[in-house]
């Protein structure tokens, strides 16, 4: 009995790293609402998946500061922290 | 099969009441969690999705009436002649390939408390969280005259589809120097700039083929969305054809008359030679049926699970909620329908959503090459999905011309992304 508890008590905090691993930080699922998350879809509005950290970081805060111009990501960015802007890009960086 | 279930989850209530440490989560001894959402729009179909990429485990099942999907945002461009409806059209074939249950049919029955949604039917579909995203239904009769048989006159086209199609002929047989009338609703309703990027196109319409014409919107309300915006664009590309009547000077309309096609305002009767009245709605039906909606006819919602405050174990996405800040739209539709799976998958995994942040992003068409732009970032806060403060706002209003221009590809590539994302 004991035995069947500790196998459930693994199995399951092994189940919550994994979604926890997978599942996208706060605003990062609303992003692909404009960029592609799929490669069948033609857009002037680029792909995040496996781009690079940093570059989306640098990006975001150009956005936020004004110092970059844009249509709408000027809007948008000023709603998120650094620390928000960095688990976004991070997640988006292990994308495929 | 049955018995054995509910004596599982009673277990787990059980032992989730007991002992925080072991929360046992509905996947464990082998039964896969499931879901099913009741709605295949921009709302439901993400949501379907969402949650079999969170965890490919739940078994989900999604229930939608029709087998093709017609998408509204759009759908004012096909009205104004510049897209056909196959445009707007979508199929379930990808979202069934993802491993998702499509049941064509209608729910009918919610029972919450023994956790199952029956069918037209009869079928019974068990679930451990279900998720509604029926979108809206018309509030007939709340306008005087308007009914069913009336919207065969005076069309809607608020639901995107053979309504959109019969304005459209409507304006395509109007002889030249016809007035057609537009009457918008007071809020809340589904696309809060929807009325008024019709307004823009028919405008477009009628200044290239029907030039002596005259459009008149007769709104129920003294502001609107991205209003600065759209009266500046009215003001420089159609002077003189296109009159804004807000609630103020008369633009409540009272009641409508489709014989004559005559709509009654306080200050006056109007008689059109086309009329498409977008009338007060509420949450789709199925919203009402399982206790989930208010007496607003709309649905409260937790701001972080977008579980119903009125219902256990029930969700509610997309324009039927109450979602604080965010407006009525297919890229708020969306962006709750992932933010709720994610919450669904963590909750049946027996552990806890954290705080989510929402976008949403809603352009419009004022002219084919002319689009604008209004966004904002959300989050839960005092029990509701507020603006985060700083955020957000509508495009600039002194933007030249090429920046009008660079909106409205985005607004294509935006269909193009978000209808990819959902159905593609």
């Amino acid at each position: 009995m004991l035995k069947v508890i500790a196998a459930a008590i693994g199995s399951i905090s092994i189940a919550a790293v994994v979604v926890a691993s997978a599942e996208p930080p706060a605003g990062a699922a609303a992003c692909s609402g404009c960029h592609p998350a799929s490669t069948r879809v033609t857009s002037p509005v680029l792909r995040l998946a496996a781009r690079d950290q940093a570059a989306i970081v640098k990006a975001m805060q150009d956005f936020r500061s004004g110092v970059r111009a844009a249509t709408v990501m000027d809007r948008i960015a000023k709603g998120f922290t650094d620390e928000e802007i960095q688990a976004i890009a991070a997640w988006y960086a292990a994308q495929k | 099969m049955k018995s054995s279930r509910r004596a599982f989850l009673k277990l787990g209530i059980a032992a989730t009441g007991s002992a925080a440490l072991f929360s046992p989560p509905a996947f464990s001894q082998g039964a896969a969690a499931r879901v099913v959402v009741v709605g295949g729009g921009f709302a439901g179909a993400s949501c379907a999705r969402a949650l079999r990429q969170a965890d490919p485990r739940i078994a989900v099942t999604l229930v939608e009436a029709n087998a093709t999907f017609i998408a509204c945002p759009f759908s004012n461009a096909v009205i104004g002649g510049l897209r056909e409806l196959t445009a707007q059209q979508f199929t379930y074939e990808r979202v069934a390939a993802d491993g998702i249950v499509v049941a064509r049919a209608t729910a009918t029955a919610v029972d919450a408390q023994a956790r199952s949604v029956t069918l037209a039917d009869g079928a019974r579909l068990p679930y451990d969280r279900l998720v509604l995203a029926p979108g809206i239904d018309i509030r007939w009769g709340a306008l005087p005259g308007y009914d069913e048989g009336a919207a065969a006159q005076m069309p809607h086209a608020w639901k995107a589809g053979e309504q959109t199609l019969l304005l459209r002929r409507q304006l395509e047989a109007m002889d030249d120097g016809g007035l057609v009338v537009i009457s918008a609703p007071a809020n809340p309703f589904r696309c809060p700039p929807g009325p008024y990027e019709r307004a823009s196109l028919i405008a477009h319409y009628l200044k290239t083929k029907k030039p002596k014409s005259k459009l008149l919107v007769l709104d129920a309300k003294d502001a609107f969305s991205k209003q600065r915006l759209f009266q500046a664009a009215w003001a420089e590309l159609y002077p003189g054809l296109l009159e804004w009547v807000p609630l103020s000077k008369g633009g409540n309309v009272t009641s409508v008359d489709a014989a004559t096609r005559t709509l009654v305002t306080d200050f006056g009767r109007h008689q059109a030679k086309v009329a498409n009245v977008i009338p007060p709605q509420k949450a789709g039906r199925i919203a009402d049926v399982a206790g989930v909606a208010d007496r607003s006819g709309w649905c409260p919602i937790d701001p972080v699970t977008f579980e119903s405050k009125l219902q256990a174990g029930i969700h509610v996405i997309g324009d039927a909620a109450i979602a604080g800040a965010m407006p009525k739209s297919a890229f708020a539709a969306n962006s709750q329908a992932k933010t709720c799976a994610a919450a669904v998958a963590r909750l049946l995994a027996g552990g806890t959503p954290s705080a989510p942040k929402l976008i949403n992003t809603c352009y419009s068409l004022v002219a084919p090459d002319y689009g604008i732009s209004v966004a904002g970032v959300y989050q839960p806060s005092g029990g509701q999905l507020a603006d985060v403060p700083g955020a957000g706002g509508v495009s600039p209003t002194d933007a030249p011309r090429a920046t009008r221009a660079a909106e409205a590809v985005l607004a294509e590539a935006w269909f193009r992304t978000i209808t990819g994302e959902v159905f593609g």
